[in-house]
C-alpha cells in the first residue's frame, strides 16, 4: 500500500495543529511548511512513526527571500523520503530575517551535520544546538554570508567589463 | 579573528588536547593533504597519530569551492550545464543529463523515447569511467599500478565515445534541453559496439587481478566499514551505502530517463567495508554494461530531440534564412526562454550516490536558487568515524574507496 499524502497531512494535523500548514503538492513532491520551533518534533515524529517511516533525510538548504515579509526571510528547505513507500516530502520553515534561528535536527540525522553548516556558511542561519557551527566551504575569516541576495556576484566597481548588451546589470551579475 | 591564523597547536585545540593516551604514552599530529596524492584532491585531514594508529581526526573541506551556487542564480538555464561538468567531473555526463531532466521536469517538456535511450547510454558510460576511476586507483593506492594502467586505457575510449557525440572529452557540457545537440554519427555507433566487444575481457582481467588478490583483500576487508543503519544516518547514497547491504538506487527507486524499460540488478554487499564498496562497483560495470546492450538493442527510431522550438535552438541554416528561427536563436541565446514560477526536486543516480538538483525558480532567465545535492558532501562527514582506530595505510584505501570528488564535494 502506497502512502498516500492525504495520509501524512492527517497524522501531522493531528498531533501537530496549526505547527503545520500550507500542504501543496508541487510536480512530484508533497510540500508543507511547519513552524521553525517545531521541527526537531515534527522531523522525529516522521522518522519514528509506524506509518509514516521517513527514514533518509535527503537534502538540507536555504532560501533568502528578501521581498517576503520580515518574518519569512528566509528559508530552510529539508528533503525527507521514505524507502519503504517510496514517498518524499518538502518541509519548508521560515525565518525572520534579524534573527535566523533554528534548532539543529543533526541529532536526528548525522548526514545534518555539514549540511547545516553549509547553510549557515552561505545564510548565516544560526542552527541551535549543532555541535560544531562553523563555516565549511568558505574561509573562516569571512564576514559575510554569500548566497544572501544582496550579496553581488561580481564586484560592481569592475570597469573592464560591460555586460549591458548581454542582459546582465550591476544589479544581476 | 579566525583561528588560521594562530599557530597550530592552538589551531586545532580540541584535537591536540588530548594529546596524550590514558597510560600517558605521547600522540602526534599528522597533516594529511591537503595536496597529498593519495586524497586525490584537495583535501586536508589533521590526523591524531599513536604510532601508526588514528586515535581521531579532523577534517578541512572547500579548498576548491568555485561558488557555483551563486554563479547559477546569475546565469541562463542553459550555461548552467558548464558548472555541473565540473562536479563530478569523473562522470559529467550524468550531471549534464540530471540538469536538463532537472529543467525538463520544471519547464514540462516530454522528451522523445530515442533521446531518453541515448541519455541512458551515456549515462552508463558515465558511470563505468567512474568506477573504472575510482576501482583502479583503490588498487593503486593498496600498491597495484598495474590495473590501473590496464583498464585507463578504457576510459580514454569511454572519452573518445563522448568526443563523437559533442566534442569533448572530460568536461562534456552534452546535450540540450529536450534532447542532444545533433545526432549521433555512425562513428559513435561503431565505437560504442567496440567498446562493449573489447571492454569485457578486460574487466574481467581486472576483476581477476584483484578480486581475489590475498594483498588486496588483506588490505581492503574490514577496512573502514560502516553498518547499514550509521550509513543511512549519514546520508550515504550510491554505491557506498550498497555496500553496506541496502538496496536503495534512484534507477529503481524513481526511474528517470526510462529506465524502467531495462532488466538490471542491483547488487549489495554486506559488511559496508572497502572491499565490498570495491566489488560492488565491479559488479555495477557489468550491470552497466548489460543496460547499454539492451538500449541498444530496443534503440527506437525517432528524432535526436524534442519538438520545443521555444527551448531547443534551431537549425543553424534556418537562422540564417527565416526570420522566426533567427528570432528563437536570439532568444535561447540570450536565456529569454518562457519559465513557469516553480520548484523541483530532481536525483539521479550518479557515479556516487544520489545527485539531486533543486530548482526553485521565479520566471525570470536565472534560476532563482538553485541546490545540488552533492552525494560525496554528504557522505564523506563519516570518513573520521569510519577511519577512527584504523591504520594510516587504512585511512588510505577507505578515503580512495568512498569515491570522493573534490570538485563536487567543494561545489
Amino acid at each position: 500500500m502506497a502512502l498516500e499524502t492525504s495520509v501524512i497531512q492527517n497524522k501531522l494535523i493531528e498531533n501537530f495543529g496549526l505547527k503545520v500548514s500550507d500542504f501543496v503538492q508541487i510536480h512530484d513532491i508533497f510540500t508543507f511548511e511547519v513552524t521553525p520551533e517545531s521541527i526537531v518534533e515534527v522531523m522525529q515524529f516522521l522518522k519514528d512513526d509506524a506509518t509514516l517511516r521517513f527514514n533518509f533525510l535527503t537534502d538540507v538548504c536555504g532560501v533568502h527571500y528578501p521581498d517576503y515579509e520580515v518574518n519569512r526571510q528566509f528559508a530552510v528547505v529539508y528533503h525527507m523520503h521514505n524507502w519503504v513507500d517510496n514517498v518524499r516530502i518538502r518541509i519548508k520553515c521560515y525565518l525572520n530575517a534579524e534573527n535566523p534561528e533554528i534548532d539543529t535536527v543533526s541529532n536526528l540525522f548525522l548526514s545534518a551535520n555539514w549540511q547545516e553548516r553549509e547553510t549557515y556558511d552561505f545564510y548565516g542561519i544560526i542552527f541551535k544546538g549543532h555541535p560544531q557551527l562553523k563555516r565549511i566551504l568558505n574561509m573562516d575569516e569571512m564576514t559575510s554570508f554569500p548566497m544572501r541576495k544582496e550579496f553581488p556576484l561580481e564586484d560592481g566597481g569592475r570597469t573592464d567589463k560591460d555586460d549591458r548588451f548581454f542582459g546582465r546589470t550591476t544589479q544581476n551579475c | 579573528m579566525s583561528d588560521l591564523l594562530l599557530p597550530p597547536e592552538k589551531r586545532y585545540a580540541n584535537i591536540i588536547n588530548q594529546r596524550r593516551n590514558e597510560d600517558g604514552s605521547e600522540l602526534s599530529i599528522l597533516n594529511l593533504g591537503p595536496t597529498h596524492p593519495a586524497t586525490h584532491g584537495i583535501f586536508q585531514n589533521i590526523l591524531l597519530m599513536d604510532g601508526e594508529r588514528i586515535v581521531d581526526g579532523e577534517g578541512t573541506v572547500g579548498y576548491i569551492h568555485r561558488a557555483f551556487e551563486k554563479i547559477s542564480e546569475n546565469r541562463p538555464f542553459y550555461q548552467i550545464t558548464v558548472l555541473t561538468d565540473r562536479m563530478n567531473y569523473c562522470s559529467a555526463p550524468i550531471n549534464n543529463m540530471g540538469w536538463w531532466m532537472t529543467l525538463e521536469k520544471a519547464l514540462g517538456v516530454e522528451v522523445p523515447k530515442r533521446v531518453q535511450y541515448m541519455r541512458v547510454i551515456v549515462m552508463e558510460l558515465a558511470r563505468i569511467a567512474d568506477h573504472i576511476i575510482c576501482n583502479s586507483v583503490l588498487g593503486v593506492d593498496t600498491g597495484a599500478l598495474t590495473g590501473f594502467l590496464y583498464v585507463f586505457q578504457f576510459r580514454e575510449k569511454i572519452y573518445e565515445i563522448y568526443e563523437e557525440i559533442c566534442g569533448a572529452r572530460l568536461t562534456t557540457n552534452m546535450g540540450r534541453i529536450g534532447g542532444f545537440e545533433r545526432d549521433w554519427s555512425p562513428a559513435v555507433w561503431s565505437k560504442l559496439d567496440k567498446f562493449l566487444e573489447e571492454f569485457p575481457p578486460i574487466w574481467t582481467e581486472f576483476e581477476n587481478l584483484l578480486t581475489r588478490n590475498r594483498i588486496f583483500m588483506d588490505r581492503t576487508i574490514n577496512v573502514g566499514a560502516i553498518s547499514a543503519d550509521k550509513a543511512i544516518s549519514y546520508g550515504f547514497t550510491g554505491p557506498n551505502l550498497r555496500a553496506a547491504g541496502v538496496d536503495y538506487d534512484v534507477r529503481v527507486m524513481q526511474p528517470y530517463s526510462s529506465y524502467e524499460d531495462f532488466d538490471f540488478n542491483i547488487p549489495v554487499g554486506k559488511s559496508g567495508d572497502t572491499y565490498d564498496r570495491f566489488c560492488v562497483r565491479n559488479q555495477e560495470v557489468w550491470e552497466s554494461l548489460s543496460i547499454i546492450k539492451q538500449a541498444l538493442a530496443k534503440m527506437p527510431e525517432g528524432p535526436y530531440h524534442a519538438d520545443v522550438p521555444d527551448y531547443y535552438l534551431p537549425p543553424k541554416e534556418d537562422v540564417y534564412t527565416t526570420m522566426e528561427s533567427l528570432i528563437y536563436h536570439f532568444k535561447i541565446v540570450m536565456g529569454e526562454v518562457p519559465v513557469p514560477l516553480t520548484e523541483v526536486y530532481h536525483p539521479v543516480e550518479g557515479g556516487n550516490g544520489e545527485l539531486g538538483f533543486y530548482l526553485i525558480t521565479d520566471g525570470s532567465r536565472t534560476p532563482y536558487r538553485l541546490h545540488f545535492r552533492r552525494p560525496c558532501f554528504i557522505y564523506y562527514q563519516a570518513f573520521n568515524e569510519m577511519v577512527k582506530g584504523q591504520m594510516l595505510s587504512d585511512a588510505i584505501a577507505t578515503l580512495s574507496s568512498l569515491n570522493v570528488i573534490a570538485g563536487e564535494l567543494d561545489a
